[in-house]
């Protein structure tokens, strides 16, 4: 059964409001880069950061991050790991990133792309933006910046499609019995 | 998507598993490309490299790949082991398995002894290399040199030059290429030219201005100089003046062609320094394209359901 919960204006403002809270939180973009993990945190880090853009009148840097080689479950997983693109355009030394995903559900994601990310350099800060949290965390983390806490049973599947000019967005929840 | 816990040869691969690999290989040339070339899929997993013939690029390669994965590799090497105590070749293997490795990396000079270890094993066997029939990981990161310059497989023409008949590389590249939908040409003398090969798909040539005309890919092989006291070549220079691949004869081929050569060269043999040294080489690219298809290999396979 499939119910949607988020339509395309209320993720525009979920993500509005989110580019807020990460220039008020670092009290302007000085020395801030977004990098969105593959696959779904990478058009969530463009969109957050072309708010940003109108909000503060300046550029900020965007990259994506592909985790794959950093995930702990390559011998338990069904389907084989398929490799996307790694783009970080700046160097992150003494930098604020700020992580970008979807859904933020385990934390195992979160916690490889950590790992990733410091094989790229030591930033000063991490921070962790997401759209979607659903719960179920089985590691110590937490997002900096949420854009909605959605309650779900652990089977459930949260799915969310965005494109880059936000027409068709969309989360809905499946639940599978 | 990739079926088996080995990589025996491209035979045995479908077009779908082959871009599969090179796909992910293409992850792994961006980590090469890093400050920290490093990445840690393979923690705890060992690799061991079984050679019975020497090889040092195929092996430093493997090696390399295995540790940029975080893997611990051993190294096995005929000239130093119990094998000339007299070990049979199973109960090497079989020690190989009791220490551990989860992966066994193989050559040997006889055909299908990968085979026959991955039905005497469930370690993960790559062959690295058996006898005259395939050489898989060479063909592999052939087509990855060749994709990524020229974007493409399909519709290409490609000329394989040399000793055919005693080359595993020729014959997994054979595979490769054609199940790529690649156009395959064969350039060699007659005596080195396997009698049932044009079965598999492709054309043959003796004559090195007809097999050239319009290629996009050259592949020339290593000449394995003892075939000449074996009576297949009346003499190197000969076959130099006959088969060398020369700048005068690149001229015959598409401007943008590359040439590649899986190692190690016999300058002044089948290839000619300025080309080798060209702007139409890849032959450096190749070795390190090598290691990032290995990477992707020892990877993926860690990742089949044993």
């Amino acid at each position: 059964m499939q119910k949607q919960l988020l339509d395309s204006s209320d993720i525009k403002r979920i993500i509005r409001r989110m580019a807020h809270e990460i220039v008020e939180k670092n009290k302007g973009i000085e020395n801030i880069c977004l990098v969105g993990i593959q696959k779904g945190g990478v058009i969530l880090a463009k969109r957050l950061a072309s708010q940003i853009e109108s909000i503060e009148n300046a550029r900020i840097e965007v990259g994506a991050l592909d985790i794959t080689f950093y995930r702990d479950d390559l011998n338990t997983k069904v389907e084989q790991p398929v490799v996307k693109k790694t783009d970080i355009p700046c160097t992150i030394n003494n930098k604020t990133v700020v992580l970008v995903d979807d859904v933020l559900f385990t934390g195992r994601s979160i916690r490889a792309a950590m790992d990733a990310l410091i094989d790229f350099g030591r930033p000063a800060y991490i921070q962790l933006a997401v759209l979607i949290d659903r719960g179920h965390r089985e590691l110590p983390i937490r997002a900096d910046y949420a854009g909605k806490n959605i309650p779900t049973s652990f089977h459930d599947r949260v799915e969310v499609s965005l494109d880059e000019k936000g027409k068709k967005d969309k989360v809905s929840l499946v639940n599978v019995p | 998507m990739i079926q088996s816990k080995d990589l025996l040869g491209i035979k045995e691969l479908s077009p779908e598993e082959i871009y599969h690999i090179l796909d992910t290989a293409s992850g792994f040339r961006d980590v090469l490309s890093r400050d920290i070339k490093k990445v840690p899929p393979l923690r705890g997993k060992t690799v061991v490299n079984l050679f019975f013939e020497p090889s040092t690029r195929t092996r430093i390669s493997f090696e390399l790949a295995a540790k940029r994965l975080s893997a611990d590799v051993i190294n096995f090497s005929v000239a130093t082991s119990s094998v000339t105590k007299g070990e049979t070749l199973k109960d090497t293997a079989l020690t190989i398995k009791a220490l551990g490795a989860d992966f066994l990396v193989i050559r040997h000079s006889s055909a299908g002894v990968p085979h026959f270890l991955s039905r005497l094993l469930d370690v993960s066997i790559i062959n690295a290399g058996d006898g005259s029939n395939e050489h898989p990981t060479q063909a592999l990161l052939d087509l990855f040199t060749v994709l990524s310059s020229k974007k493409k497989i399909k519709g290409l023409v490609v000329a394989i030059i040399g000793d055919i008949s005693h080359s595993r590389v020729a014959r997994s590249c054979i595979y490769g290429f054609t199940k790529l939908g690649a156009h395959v040409r064969l350039i060699c003398p007659p005596t080195l030219m396997p009698p049932d090969i044009t079965n598999l798909g492709i054309e043959v040539f003796h004559n090195m201005e007809e097999g050239l005309k319009k290629a996009d890919v050259i592949m020339t092989l290593r000449l394995q100089l003892e075939r000449q006291s074996k009576g297949f070549l009346p003499s190197l220079e000969e076959y130099f003046y006959l088969y060398g691949l020369t700048q005068e004869r690149m001229k015959l081929a598409k401007d943008d062609v590359i040439v590649m050569h899986p190692g190690p060269m016999n300058r002044g043999v089948e290839i000619e320094s300025d080309v080798a040294d060209g702007p139409h080489s890849v032959i450096l690219d190749q070795v390190t394209n090598g290691l990032a298809v290995r990477m992707a290999v020892l990877y993926l396979l860690a990742g089949v359901k044993k």
